[in-house]
Order: C-alpha cells, then sequence, then structure tokens
C-alpha cells in the first residue's frame, strides 16, 4: 500500500511539471508567477503573431521532416543488411551504427563542427540536417530490425517464385510488411530532431533560428510565460505526430496481417 | 543475399564520414599541440588549470548525487512494478514514459517555473509558514539535482525493473516456506538477486548524466557548471579547440569505461534492445 502510494507520487513527479505548463502558458501577466493572477490568451497570439517564433518553428519543422526522411531510408539499409545480409565485421558494423547513441552529444557535436568549419558548413541546414540524421541512425535502426526480424522472409521469396522481380518484391512484399518499423522510424526521428537543441545551437547561423534554439536564448535570459505557450505547442505538436503514428501503425498492422494470410492460402 | 549485404555501404559510408571520421579528428587533435606535432601540453595545461579541475570534478560530483537520488527513488517503484499484476506494469511503465514526449528544453523550462523565487513551491513553503520568506532553490546544486533526476528517473526505473521482472519468485517463496520473515526475504533473496539491476541502472545513470547540458546550464549557478558546459565554452568563447578536444576526449573515456563495465556486468544488448540484431 504504501509502496503504491510512492509509486504514485512518483508518476506525479514525473507528469506534474509538463501539466504545468498550461496554467502558465494561460497566464495574465508578464512575470513569471505560479499560481497565475489571471487568465488570458495573450501568450498564444504573441506566438503566432511573432514572425520570429514563426519562422523558427517553420524551419524546425523543416529541417526535422528531411532529417527523418535521411536517417529512416539510412536505417532502412543499414537494418535490411543486418537481419538478412551476411555480414563480414558484422559487429564492428553494428556498433558503429549504435554508437551515436553512446557518445555524448556535445562531443558528436564538436566533433562535427570542428569538420563542418573546415568545409565552410556551419550556418548551413544541411549540416544541421547531417548532425541530426547520425543521432536519429541508431534508434531509428533498431525500431526497423526489431520489426524486419519478426517477420518471414519466405513471403518476399513467394513473390519472386510467382514472376515478380526483385525490385517488385521489394516494393509489394517488403516495405509494407515493414510499414510499421518505418512509421516509427520516420516519426522518433523526427521528434529527437524537432527536440534537439546542441546541434543546432552549434551549426545554426544567426539569422535563422530553430525552435529549440530560440527558447534557449530566451530561457537564459528571461523566463516569459511565451516559453510555456510554444512548450504547449511544441508538447501538443510532439502528442498529435505520435497520435497519427500509431493510427498509422495499427493500420499498416492490419494490412500485414491480411498479406500473410493471404500468404498462408496461397 | 549478397546484394542484400551491400546496402550496408550507405548508412556505414555516411556514419564514417560525419561521425567516425570526425570523432578520431577530434581524439587526434586533442594531443596536437599549436604548432603541430603530437604532444601531451594541452592535458598538462587542463590538469594544471584549478578551475578545469574544479569543473571535472564537480562534474562526477552532481552525477554521482543524480545517480543516488534516482536509485533511492527509482528502486522502491521499480520493487513495486515488479509486484503488480503482469498487466498493470506497462500501464504505469507508459506514465512513466510521458516526460520522454516532450522536449528537454521545455521540461526543464517547467521547473525553473516550478522552482523559481515566485513558483509554486515556494508559494507552498511560505504558504505553510515552512520559511519566512522565498527560498533560493533555483540556479543552485539542488536545483540542477532535481531537474537532473527528473531526466534521468525513468532510465534507472526501466533498467532496475527489467532485471527484477526476471527474478525467479519462487525462490522467495521457498525462503517464505523456510520461515524467513518479509523483510529477511527481501534483504537475502530478493535484493541480491536484483543487485545487476542496481549496478547497471546506477552506471548507465551516472554515464549519461556525466555528458549533461541543459538542465546544469539552465538550473545551475556559477558553481555547478559541468565538463559539457566547458566544452561549448571552449568551443564558442574561448575559441579553443584543443582545449575542448581535450575536454571531449576526458568525458568520451569516461563514458566508455563506464559503458564497457556495463556490457560486462548487465550486457549492452538489454539497453539498446538490439535481441533482434
Amino acid at each position: 500500500m504504501t509502496l503504491r502510494l510512492f509509486c504514485l507520487a512518483v508518476i506525479v513527479f514525473l507528469i506534474a511539471p509538463v501539466i504545468i505548463l498550461v496554467p502558465v502558458a494561460l497566464s495574465s501577466v508578464s512575470y513569471l508567477s505560479f499560481p497565475p493572477p489571471g487568465w488570458s490568451l495573450r501568450w498564444f497570439s504573441d506566438f503566432f503573431s511573432d514572425p520570429g517564433w514563426l519562422s523558427a518553428l517553420f524551419y524546425s519543422v523543416r529541417l526535422s521532416v528531411i532529417v527523418a526522411f535521411v536517417a529512416t531510408a539510412l536505417s532502412l539499409c543499414a537494418a535490411l543488411s543486418f537481419v538478412r545480409g551476411a555480414l563480414l565485421f558484422r559487429k564492428a558494423i553494428y556498433l558503429v551504427v549504435l554508437a551515436p547513441m553512446i557518445v555524448p552529444e556535445i562531443i558528436t557535436t564538436i566533433a562535427l563542427y570542428f569538420l563542418f568549419a573546415k568545409l565552410h558548413l556551419v550556418g548551413t541546414g544541411t549540416a544541421i540536417v547531417i548532425g541530426q540524421s547520425v543521432l536519429a541512425i541508431p534508434v531509428a535502426t533498431i525500431l526497423i530490425s526489431s520489426v524486419l526480424a519478426g517477420y518471414d522472409i519466405r513471403l518476399e521469396q513467394a513473390a519472386i517464385v510467382h514472376g515478380a522481380s526483385p525490385m517488385q518484391a521489394f516494393a509489394r512484399i517488403t516495405v509494407p510488411l515493414v510499414a510499421p518499423g518505418i512509421v516509427a522510424a520516420l516519426l522518433f526521428s523526427f521528434l529527437g530532431a524537432f527536440d534537439n537543441l546542441l546541434i543546432a545551437l552549434f551549426m545554426a547561423s544567426p539569422l535563422q533560428q530553430t525552435l529549440p534554439v530560440r527558447i534557449w536564448s530566451m530561457v537564459q535570459f528571461e523566463m516569459q510565460p511565451v516559453i510555456a505557450a510554444v512548450g504547449v505547442i511544441v508538447s501538443a505538436l510532439g502528442a498529435a505526430v505520435l497520435v497519427a503514428g500509431a493510427s498509422l501503425q495499427s493500420r499498416s498492422r492490419a494490412a500485414l496481417a491480411e498479406a500473410q494470410a493471404m500468404a498462408a492460402q496461397a | 543475399m549478397t546484394r542484400t549485404r551491400l546496402l550496408i555501404v550507405p548508412p556505414l559510408l555516411f556514419l564514417v564520414v560525419f561521425f567516425v571520421y570526425p570523432i578520431a579528428a577530434m581524439l587526434a587533435r586533442s594531443v596536437t599541440g599549436t604548432q603541430g606535432g603530437v604532444t601531451l601540453q594541452t592535458y598538462a595545461a587542463v590538469l594544471k588549470e584549478p578551475v578545469y579541475l574544479l569543473i571535472l570534478a564537480n562534474t562526477f560530483r552532481i552525477a554521482a548525487i543524480v545517480t543516488a537520488a534516482c536509485l533511492l527513488v527509482g528502486y522502491p517503484t521499480a520493487y513495486f512494478l515488479s509486484q503488480v499484476a503482469g498487466n498493470r506494469a506497462p500501464v504505469y511503465l507508459a506514465f512513466i514514459a510521458v516526460p520522454y514526449f516532450t522536449s528537454v528544453l521545455v521540461r526543464t523550462y517547467a521547473w525553473m517555473v516550478l522552482l523559481g523565487r515566485d513558483g509554486l513551491i515556494n508559494h507552498v513553503l511560505v504558504g505553510l509558514h515552512l520559511a519566512p520568506q522565498p527560498v533560493k532553490l533555483l540556479y543552485t546544486d539542488f536545483g540542477v539535482v532535481v531537474g537532473m533526476t527528473y531526466v534521468l528517473l525513468p532510465y534507472m526505473i526501466v533498467a532496475l525493473y527489467a532485471v527484477m521482472e526476471g527474478i525467479d519468485r519462487t525462490l522467495v517463496r521457498a525462503a517464505a516456506a523456510f520461515g524467513a520473515s518479509p523483510w529477511e526475504r527481501f534483504r537475502r533473496v530478493f535484493f541480491p538477486l536484483s543487485l545487476p539491476g542496481v549496478v547497471g541502472g546506477s552506471l548507465l545513470v551516472f554515464v549519461i548524466a556525466l555528458g549533461f547540458f541543459i538542465t546544469p546550464a539552465l538550473m545551475g549557478g556559477p558553481s555547478d557548471q559541468m565538463i559539457a558546459m566547458l566544452i561549448q565554452t571552449a568551443v564558442e568563447q574561448l575559441l579553443n579547440w584543443n582545449l575542448a578536444s581535450v575536454l571531449g576526449t576526458l568525458l568520451l573515456a569516461a563514458t566508455l569505461i563506464g559503458l564497457i563495465l556495463y556490457d560486462r556486468l548487465v550486457g549492452l544488448e538489454k539497453l539498446i534492445g538490439g535481441g533482434a540484431l
């Protein structure tokens, strides 16, 4: 009983700070005070009428979408060769692919910063996309491999036996079957990039901030409730992406079950 | 099959160019002198500078306190989760994972709001006459430890739970059958069996804490500098890439030692869920 209360207290400790942002974002005053003395939507309207915030938001969304596709495409290749191919130096290659998850982010960031400074890429979106893709690959590869390992390779072989080219078999059988993993990889890569501060802090040009960089530069000097409003918007966006992904996943799972049933009949 | 094997080339090439090579270059830079040539002079300079040594010591101190705090809060929580009926544990775990779906920056900001001079915690303290005036909680050691524990606690809980879930319950029941009291059963049977989780979770949290940047930078005072912040200062303000490389190498070495120990004791595949690979 005591343990259950303790566990519930821990859950409150973990969730409360996320929820507390909502009343702060609805505060009517510009100084930080909790509970707020009055309510208003001024911080949300401030956000949506400020070109600085909006351009940071759109820039972040744009870069994160590119990262999601780059990282997922590379991870799909890695996962296919891990699960299917008889790789030489398999263990060493596996370590290289997962290492960005293990090495502290600040190290990856400065190491890339030194490289990009020499290549005159600092201050470009390309630098940010490359850096955030490196960070996204390990999780994306794990997500796709775990789905890939779980299904029957004979489905693909059956398609080839029935006259499909390897390319057709890949596009019509493998991709739909691995779709849940691909969707999850896209989602987590997007969210990881969207949330990433360090890479963008070093690589972004002073003229075009990403959303986390803008939040960062504001939080250091003042703690206006507009940041809570940004937090609420960002969390809502994250939740929306996850829900969309989950529904896409359950749909592709249904498709997977159907395909396997059909294969079983054949 | 041979062609499937070739698919590793694009991701591997990408990571070699944009990850392995830059890190190797950083390691090389850490032993390069200002005029070129191999030298340990930057390491010597770091070890001679009291400010840097203080920040290194600070990093280890804060990481150790945060690890202890996570263990203290995480162990009873994971123990409870391992005792509830199997189908309810995932629900609790899902709640524990909720913070992961909001940004670290935003979560840190939320803690700044809570711990600030005019924040909720101070309102409660003053309102209940537990403190005559608002207490300084933010920009202190305390603030950093709370903020980092908040971010790292779920890692500890999951690491502990993974081990506890696998403990054979018949052993505990056997101890009961031989007349051991509940406390003895826990102390002499369950707890020793859960030790791999304690060691593994602690190493994991400690290693991640060493590289922390956002939370100490925003919630700590001037005396709570950690190594990642010093690395950023070295690159962006001191423009001293060699110094940043030395600090980066030290952080990388500490991290790798921790993870190798983790691998020996618990197995790294548990951490990265790579059962499929």
